[in-house]
Order: C-alpha cells, then sequence, then structure tokens
C-alpha cells in the first residue's frame, strides 16, 4: 500500500511539475498575476509531494519490503539501519528520485527565500526549476519506476554492493547531488533573466549565494567521494579520471569560472552574456553527467543502468534543454548592454582570463572523457584514455590558473598597472621560491615539478596575506588593525580563505606525490615492518563477526622511535552476498602525513594464522587534499552570507559601492 | 600528480600480486625478480599504462582479474628477458590493440585528442584577446566623446576637404 502511495504522489508531482513549469511563465509573460502566484505553491507542492513519496521508498527499505523490486535488488534483511537508509540511493532509480528530490528542496528553497525579488522574477525561476523537474518525473515515472513490485514478493533482498556499504554511502551522494542540481537554480536565474530582457546586476546579486551554494555542496560532495575511495578501495588513491569523477569534475569547473564571472557581472556590469552561457553550461553539463552515468555509455563502476531507452530519453531531455536555452540566448544575447569599459590589463580582463582558463581545462577533460566513445561509435578504432593522459594535458592549463590567482586580488577594476602589481607581489613570489626551493630539500629530493607545486601554493598564500594586510591598511581609518581586519566584507575574507584552500590542496597533491613511502611484504605474526621511520609489528588476524560479513581482522601495533602510539586493526571482509572480499584499511591520520595498513590475503589460504601480504603506506599531507577543498567550501560559505545578499536589493544598485568592495 | 599515479601504480601491481597470486608470491623467481626494485618499478610503469580488458575501468595494476595477473606475470616475464618498454607496449598492442593503452598513441585517430587541448588553450587565449580588442574599441564608440587630440584631428581632416 505504501509503496502504491508513494508512486501515486510521484505521479501527482509530475503533474504539478507541469503547472508549475507553464502557468507562472505564461503569467509573467502576459503580465497575468494571478498566475504568477501560482508559481510559490505549485514549488511548494512539488517538494512536499516528492518528499513523500521519498519518504515511501525510505520505508519500505526500512521493513524490508522485499515485494517492491527495487528494494529487493538493493537492501537485505541483514542490512544495518543506517544503510537501509543510505541504500534509498545505491541504484539507478532511487539515486534518480534523490535526484529529484534535491530539484524539488532548491525550488522550495528559492520559493521561501525569495520575499525581495520581483514577483514576476520568481514566477519565471520556479517556472523554469518546474519544467526541469517535469522532465526528470516523467524520467523516472516511465523509464525507471522505483515502487515497481515484485509477484511473488522475494524472501530475501539479494543486498547493498558491499563496496556501499560505508558512511560515505550516507554522505556522498546527498552531497553531490546537492550540488550538481543546485546549478539548476543558476540555470534557472539565467533563463528567467533572458525571459525578461531584464539582465542586469541585480539578477547578477541574486544569483550569486544560490550558485556558491549550488558550488560549495558540489566541492564537498566531490572531496568526500575522493576521500571514500581513498580509504575504502584500500589503493589509497583519491583520484582516478574515471569518466564519472570527470562528469563531475566538468560542472565543478565552470561551476567555479560562473561565480567568478558573476561578480564581475554584479560589480561591474560585465561580461553579461558570457555569464548567462556559464550558467547554462554548467547545468547542461550536470545533466550531461547524468546522461552518461545513467545512460550506460561508459564502462564505470559507477554505472548502475544499461536500459537503452533511460539513455536515448535523457539524451532527448538533454537536446531540449540545451537547445531551447542556447536558442533563447542566440535570440536575447545581442540586446544586452555591454557594461563598463575596462583595459587589458585590469581585475576584469585577469578574470576572463580565468575564465578562459577554466574553460578551457573542462573542455580538455570533456575530449578526453567523449573521444573514445566517439571514435568508437563513428568505427575508427577502440581507444583507452586514462590517467597518463589526463595527468600530461591538465596540469599545463592549471598552472597559470594558480598563478593568476595570486595575481587577480591585487589588479584594479577597469585599469590596473602591471609594475604596481609587481610591486605589491615581489615579497610573495621571494616567499614562494624558497619555500620551493628548501622544503624539498629538507624532505631529502629535489624535484622540479615538487618545488614547481609548493611554489604555485607558497604564491598563493603569501599573496593572499598581503593582499588582505594591503587593504586592511587602507581600510583603516583610524581604528585598530585588528578591529579593521575583523570588519572586513565578508565576500573577501571568504575569497581569500577558498584561494588559500586551493593552495593547501596543491600542497597535498604535491607531497603525497612526491614523497609517499610504501611497502608491500609478506609478515608472519610477530615479524614486523618499518617505513618512513614507522614501525609496524604484525601480531596475527582474528575472526570477527559483521551484522552481515565475517572480517579477518589484523592486529597491527604502530610504533616509532620505539615507542608504541597505537594499534591498528585492518580487515578483509567476505560479506555473505558478494563473493568479492572487501579491504578495510586501517588508518592513523595526522595533520602532516597518514600512515595506512591494508590487509591482503594470507599467503596460503588453508592458514590464515601464518602469513599474510601486508601493505603499509607513509602518505605525507594526504589529508591536506581534502582539508584545501573544506577550506574552499568555508570560504565559499562566508562569502555567500556578505550582508549585501541579506538586505533588500535595491532597485538599482550603486555600482562604485560594490566595486570598492573587492 | 603523475608521480602519484606512478607511485599508486607501484603499491597495486605489487600488492595486489601478492594479493592475488598466493601461488605465485612463493614460486622463487617470482619473489627474486620481485625484489628487484628496479624491475618491480618498470613493471609498475608499464601496468598503470595497460588497460585490464575484462574490467570496467581499470589498469592491470589495479585489477585482481585473472587476465590482470596474467598480463603482469608475463611482463615480469619479459623484463626477465631483457625485453625494453617498447617491445613489452609493442607486443601488448599487436596482442589486445590500442583499446590496451590508457595513453593513447600519437596517430591518425587520436590527432584530435593529442592536439585538442593545445588547440583548445590557443583557441581560447586568442579568442580573449580578439574579443578584448573588439570590445574595446565597441566601448570607445559607444560612449566615449573625441578627445581633445581627436576632435582636433578631425577639425584639420574636414578643413582639408574644404580646401580641396
Amino acid at each position: 500500500m505504501i509503496p502504491e502511495l508513494g508512486h501515486f504522489a510521484l505521479i501527482l508531482s509530475a503533474l504539478v511539475a507541469l503547472i508549475l513549469g507553464t502557468l507562472p511563465l505564461i503569467g509573467a509573460h502576459t503580465n497575468r498575476m494571478a498566475w504568477v502566484a501560482v508559481a510559490r505553491p505549485a514549488a511548494t507542492a512539488m517538494a512536499l509531494l516528492v518528499t513523500f513519496s521519498f519518504a515511501c521508498l525510505t520505508q519500505a527499505f526500512v521493513a524490508n519490503d522485499f515485494s517492491v523490486v527495487y528494494v529487493a535488488q538493493h537492501s537485505n534483511s541483514l542490512l544495518p539501519i543506517q544503510y537501509r537508509i543510505a541504500g534509498v540511493w545505491g541504484g539507478h532509480e532511487g539515486s534518480l528520485l534523490l535526484w529529484i528530490l534535491m530539484l524539488t528542496w532548491w525550488a522550495f528553497l528559492v520559493a521561501m527565500l525569495s520575499r525581495q525579488l520581483p514577483e514576476a522574477m520568481v514566477a519565471r525561476v520556479l517556472g523554469t526549476l518546474g519544467l526541469v523537474g517535469f522532465g526528470f518525473l516523467l524520467f523516472i515515472l516511465l523509464t525507471s519506476n522505483p515502487f515497481e513490485r515484485l509477484l511473488p514478493a522475494a524472501a530475501e533482498g539479494r543486498d547493498l554492493n558491499p563496496l556501499l556499504q560505508d558512511p560515505g554511502l550516507v554522505i556522498h551522494p546527498p552531497l553531490l547531488y546537492m550540488g550538481y542540481v543546485g546549478f539548476s537554480v543558476a540555470f534557472a536565474f539565467a533563463i528567467a533573466a533572458l525571459l525578461s530582457g531584464k539582465l542586469d546586476a541585480a539578477w547578477a546579486r541574486w544569483s550569486r549565494p544560490w550558485t556558491m551554494a549550488a558550488w560549495i555542496f558540489l566541492t564537498l560532495g566531490i572531496a568526500m567521494g575522493s576521500w571514500w575511495a581513498y580509504y575504502e578501495l584500500g589503493w589509497g588513491g583519491w583520484w582516478f579520471w574515471d569518466p564519472v569523477e570527470n562528469a563531475s569534475f566538468m560542472p565543478w569547473l565552470i561551476g567555479t569560472a560562473l561565480i567568478h564571472s558573476l561578480a564581475v557581472t554584479e560589480k561591474r556590469g560585465s561580461f553579461k552574456n558570457w555569464t548567462v552561457l556559464l550558467a547554462i553550461s554548467a547545468f547542461s553539463l550536470s545533466l550531461l553527467g547524468t546522461f552518461l552515468v545513467r545512460s550506460g555509455v561508459l564502462t564505470s563502476v559507477h554505472a548502475f543502468a544499461t536500459d537503452p531507452r533511460r539513455g536515448i530519453f535523457i539524451l532527448i531531455f538533454l537536446v531540449a534543454v540545451i537547445g531551447s536555452s542556447l536558442a533563447l540566448f542566440a535570440a536575447r544575447a545581442p540586446k544586452v548592454g555591454l557594461g563598463g569599459r575596462f583595459g587589458l590589463v585590469s581585475r576584469e580582463s585577469l578574470l576572463l582570463t580565468n575564465n578562459v582558463l577554466l574553460v578551457v581545462a573542462c573542455a580538455t577533460v570533456l575530449l578526453g572523457t567523449l573521444y573514445p566513445l566517439l571514435i568508437d561509435a563513428l568505427g575508427v578504432g577502440k581507444i583507452s584514455v586514462g590517467p597518463p593522459y589526463f595527468n600530461a594535458v591538465f596540469v599545463p592549463v592549471m598552472t597559470p590558473i594558480l598563478f593568476l590567482m595570486g595575481v587577480g586580488p591585487f589588479a584594479r577594476w577597469k585599469e590596473a598597472s602591471i609594475p604596481e602589481i609587481a610591486k605589491a607581489v615581489k615579497w610573495a613570489l621571494v616567499v614562494g621560491a624558497l619555500v620551493a626551493i628548501v622544503l624539498p630539500l629538507l624532505y631529502g629530493q629535489w624535484h622540479a615539478m615538487t618545488a614547481l607545486g609548493l611554489l604555485l601554493a607558497a604564491w598563493i598564500v603569501a599573496t593572499a596575506i598581503l593582499n588582505f594586510v594591503e587593504r586592511v591598511r587602507h581600510t583603516r581609518a583610524g581604528r585598530g588593525f585588528v578591529a579593521t581586519a575583523l570588519s572586513q566584507p565578508r565576500t573577501f575574507v571568504g575569497m581569500h580563505l577558498a584561494h588559500i584552500g586551493i593552495a593547501v590542496f596543491v600542497v597535498g597533491v604535491t607531497m603525497v606525490g612526491s614523497y609517499q613511502d610504501e611497502k608491500d611484504i609478506k609478515l608472519a605474526p610477530g615479524q614486523s615492518v618499518d617505513v618512513a621511520g614507522y614501525h609496524f609489528t604484525f601480531n596475527g588476524v582474528k575472526a570477527v563477526e559483521g551484522p552481515n560479513y565475517v572480517a579477518a581482522q589484523g592486529d597491527f601495533d604502530l610504533a616509532v622511535d620505539g615507542k608504541f602510539v597505537r594499534k591498528m586493526n585492518p580487515e578483509k571482509r567476505n560479506y555473505h552476498s558478494s563473493a568479492m572480499p572487501m579491504t578495510e584499511a586501517s588508518i592513523d591520520a595526522g595533520f602532516l602525513r597518514d600512515v595506512y595498513v591494508s590487509l591482503g590475503e594470507p599467503i596460503d589460504r588453508d592458514k590464515p594464522e601464518g602469513e599474510w601480504a601486508v601493505r603499509v603506506y607513509y602518505k605525507p599531507f594526504v589529508d591536506w587534499i581534502w582539508g584545501g577543498c573544506v577550506l574552499m567550501s568555508l570560504g565559499g560559505l562566508i562569502a555567500m552570507l556578505d550582508r549585501r545578499y541579506r538586505v533588500r536589493a535595491r532597485a538599482a544598485a550603486p555600482v562604485s559601492a560594490g566595486a570598492q568592495q573587492a | 600528480m603523475k608521480r602519484l599515479f606512478a607511485k599508486l601504480a607501484a603499491i597495486l601491481a605489487f600488492g595486489l600480486y601478492l594479493n592475488a597470486t598466493p601461488a605465485l608470491a612463493s614460486s622463487a623467481t617470482e619473489a627474486a625478480l620481485a625484489a628487484d626494485p628496479v624491475a618491480e618499478k618498470r613493471l609498475t610503469k608499464l601496468s598503470e599504462e595497460l588497460r585490464c580488458l575484462v574490467c570496467q575501468n581499470q589498469n592491470i595494476a589495479d585489477s585482481n582479474a585473472e587476465l590482470a595477473q596474467d598480463l603482469r606475470r608475463e611482463i615480469r616475464g619479459m623484463i626477465k628477458e631483457g625485453k625494453s618498454d617498447k617491445e613489452i607496449i609493442d607486443f601488448m598492442v599487436a596482442r589486445y590493440g590500442d583499446f590496451v593503452l590508457y595513453r593513447p598513441p600519437v596517430q591518425g585517430n587520436t590527432l584530435l585528442l593529442w592536439v585538442g587541448p593545445i588547440a583548445l588553450l590557443i583557441f581560447g587565449l586568442s579568442a580573449l584577446i580578439a574579443y578584448q580588442r573588439r570590445r574595446a574599441a565597441r566601448v570607445a564608440a559607444e560612449d566615449k566623446p573625441l578627445s581633445a587630440d581627436e576632435a582636433s584631428r578631425a577639425d584639420a581632416l574636414l578643413k582639408e576637404l574644404d580646401n580641396k
């Protein structure tokens, strides 16, 4: 009964989405305020219905209702409760429902938090979201219904993929989807602005916090996925250039370009067309990612589905969304004003360069991801494009971005002077060079690539500090330094924090890439191994019973300088439902390094009390990779909470006031 | 980052070799070869570049599949026979085609793939410069009144016309 209610609510929500996607848009166009007024209640109703439907599916999981096909395929009565709940999005149908749930929540939030916006604008934004929601609801109802019944019911569920039975599943997909889908709001704002013909600073100001929110979620979602892969897959890697990772990374790159471009549009009124195009692209790439993952055209560990109907539906949807928005863009763009003038060397110019480089980086990833599919489809060959390719082409594009990141904040709007900037940043260059020369020597080995990475990271941090200090000095006006520093605009503080986050990330990538150390050996109980000064003693393996698996749990003593530090207990798990053993690494995380122990297999399968294959790693600064992402998100959050996004938008935002708040 | 992947592959190749093929690990020749760090480094570097053809998207260093184990063993053997990296890669391509390579060879059907990023970068930056020039001209034409210098030159031109 409950699954039917869920299904029914989903059908109703599709109808509501259709109403939301038509009446308010027509009303805004023809000035019928009664139709415009439909937007908020319809968005609320859509969110409530989808939430109810989602709750019904969750209930089916919690109650082990194996008469629902989807539940029978992705759950099991032995599955712990948290994974039964997270298992809702452990497969194709459910993750699609999560996608829609996020979309309707975003729409609901826009409906609630947009009281200061003109009603027609709200109607257009929500209407656009309604249309997107309708497309996806149609998709799920026609091709991927999660409520389909299984008659007779299965006695027991097939169980969730053991790889997914991890706290990572509880957090990673919701964060990632919040980010993916969040760009639909930036997209809807762009479409609404195009429809109304009012692409102005006010529009940019309204969409900035929303875009930032989506970007924060996406950043955290990707970082979470990377961390999960690091500790769960047992290989100690953090990024594999898998097509699905690329599918989430491409909207991130464009989203990053978008938040910078929006800043220019808000403060200087320039790049309006470009900003709109980026907003359309960011969301289109989210859809493309969904298409690539859900259609099964990729051979990837993430691909749940290989039903061609699904692929064709999303492809049609993708073409419709991108086609219609680009057509609208083409019709409206020529009428959009240019905005203020700026010189070849100026803040605007540098931000535009940043945008071009980020777009090129994204296009490169797109090329590498789609190329093998294209030439296979054309029948001119079957090739693979993997990490060696991506690393070779990606690093050269990112290097200038990292360099310019240090320069940008020093450049004035409109017209900047190179000598002036050079004078301001020269000490940062000195600091960067010193770090690049000295730090690798301290670690014993100097490599050009290591030095470059550290140079760029130190450069970013040093320029951020210099820029902050310079600004505080200029805005003191008799107040104390600290008081002035604390009263800086949050957008400014957030920007530098996010940039420092990038630097921290770069340090992590560089250091772990250069100085990681590992040993892979056979150990008998009582034997020990040293890696990078860490001494591991193996005390043997014991059997441990989990809720739905049995594990061989290793017992290691970690010691430094002869002093016992802690026990480490990596596991090798055999889930009842799966033939593939899962590796649970044991990690001693630290600020400057992780040490990581992972259990292989017994050398002789019949003698688990004997020798085991063991891998131990020393991973310097590896947590800085994710720490950097957290700092980026925190910077974004601080910027998003800037006072000026909360005050009522004035009819004409004074551009000069905004321009001072760099 | 590249180094990271190389190291990663190193861990994987050796780790999984131990992990997946316990019988081999105890074999004397394998153990002797594995003890040679130079040969091991070559093995991992090579297996990082090769796709496990029966897996979803994994190189043969990462993969636990039987095919990957066999290929690693085969590469190990070829290293022992003194074959060069190129010979080993050529052997793999001859047997499995270009699909086995994670770093696609530069040839007719991958030209766009390799030239693409550079072309995109050059195109992007030229478009940027062209845009800035055009924009500067348009902005100037739209809202800038004539400067004193321009006004005097215009006057001079008009006078010249009048004098003709």
